[in-house]
């Protein structure tokens, strides 16, 4: 009843978005370092050299993973500033909205753009 | 929801003394935040590079201009400090390191750990794999 009143959804869900934010985290450990090795590969690499490095199915694989969990971290955080620092409750709902289209197209935009480059 | 709005606030951030703990929480915010550029214009760098060889050049002239530089350096700090500081995060919701005395350790751990790993990361980048 209480959660209801309060528009603050189901009781049970209330841990999701603080899971979601430390499962994604955990993940964007290793998949941050893989990256950071990956850069220096990438800065100065001529096209060719470029295709030739994702024609290994790691490197896309990563990148996949990288550009999927990391933008649904930043989803999360991005989340949690709105939230914060947004106090009228119209603008913080079309700033979500906005936030979460632009994530979305971002994910697709970045995982077109792999498969592309994969194939 | 009229009770809401009454409800008493705690002192504005202001009239606090800025410490190391809560200088580095709001700096992982605002890293975060970087990052979430980053991550635009990593994906704009893919989509340059699946268009075809043409537009590649042309993202890695962007890359490789000062610009570029000051930017891919503002990021790589930011993606360390996150790194390092989340990993802390990590470590408080397991319930260690909330001494005070711990918090400030960590804390120096992370801003010296996010330089020297910065730092590492371009030396070894632009010297030794001699990529740029």
């Amino acid at each position: 009843m209480a959660s209801k009143k309060r528009r603050l959804g189901p009781a049970h869900t209330g841990t999701g978005h603080f899971w979601h934010q430390r499962l994604t985290a955990i993940a964007l450990i290793p998949l941050t370092l893989f990256f950071v090795g990956l850069l220096p590969n990438l800065a100065g690499a001529t096209y060719a050299e470029f295709v030739t490095l994702m024609k290994f199915p790691v490197t896309p694989i990563a990148l996949a993973l990288l550009v999927g969990v990391g933008l649904w971290h930043m989803k999360l955080g991005l989340q949690t500033i709105i939230e914060d620092y947004i106090h009228s409750e119209g603008c913080k709902v079309a700033a979500q909205i906005c936030m979460t289209f632009a994530t979305v197209l971002l994910g697709v935009a970045g995982l077109v753009a792999l498969v592309m480059l994969a194939a | 929801m009229a009770d809401v709005r009454n409800r008493p606030l705690s002192p504005h951030l202001q009239v606090y003394r800025p410490q190391i703990t809560s200088v580095l929480s709001i700096t992982h915010r605002a890293t975060g935040i970087v990052l979430s550029l980053g991550s635009v214009f990593l994906v704009l760098w893919l989509l340059a590079a699946a268009s075809g060889p043409r537009a590649f050049e042309i993202a890695q002239d962007c890359a490789g201009s000062w610009l570029g530089y000051v930017f891919l350096f503002a990021f790589s700090l930011a993606l360390f400090y996150h790194l390092l500081n989340g990993i802390r995060h990590l470590f408080w919701d397991m319930g260690h390191g909330f001494e005070l005395t711990t918090a400030t350790r960590t804390g120096w751990a992370v801003v010296l750990g996010a330089l020297a790993l910065t730092a590492v990361a371009w030396i070894l980048g632009t010297h030794i794999v001699g990529g740029m």
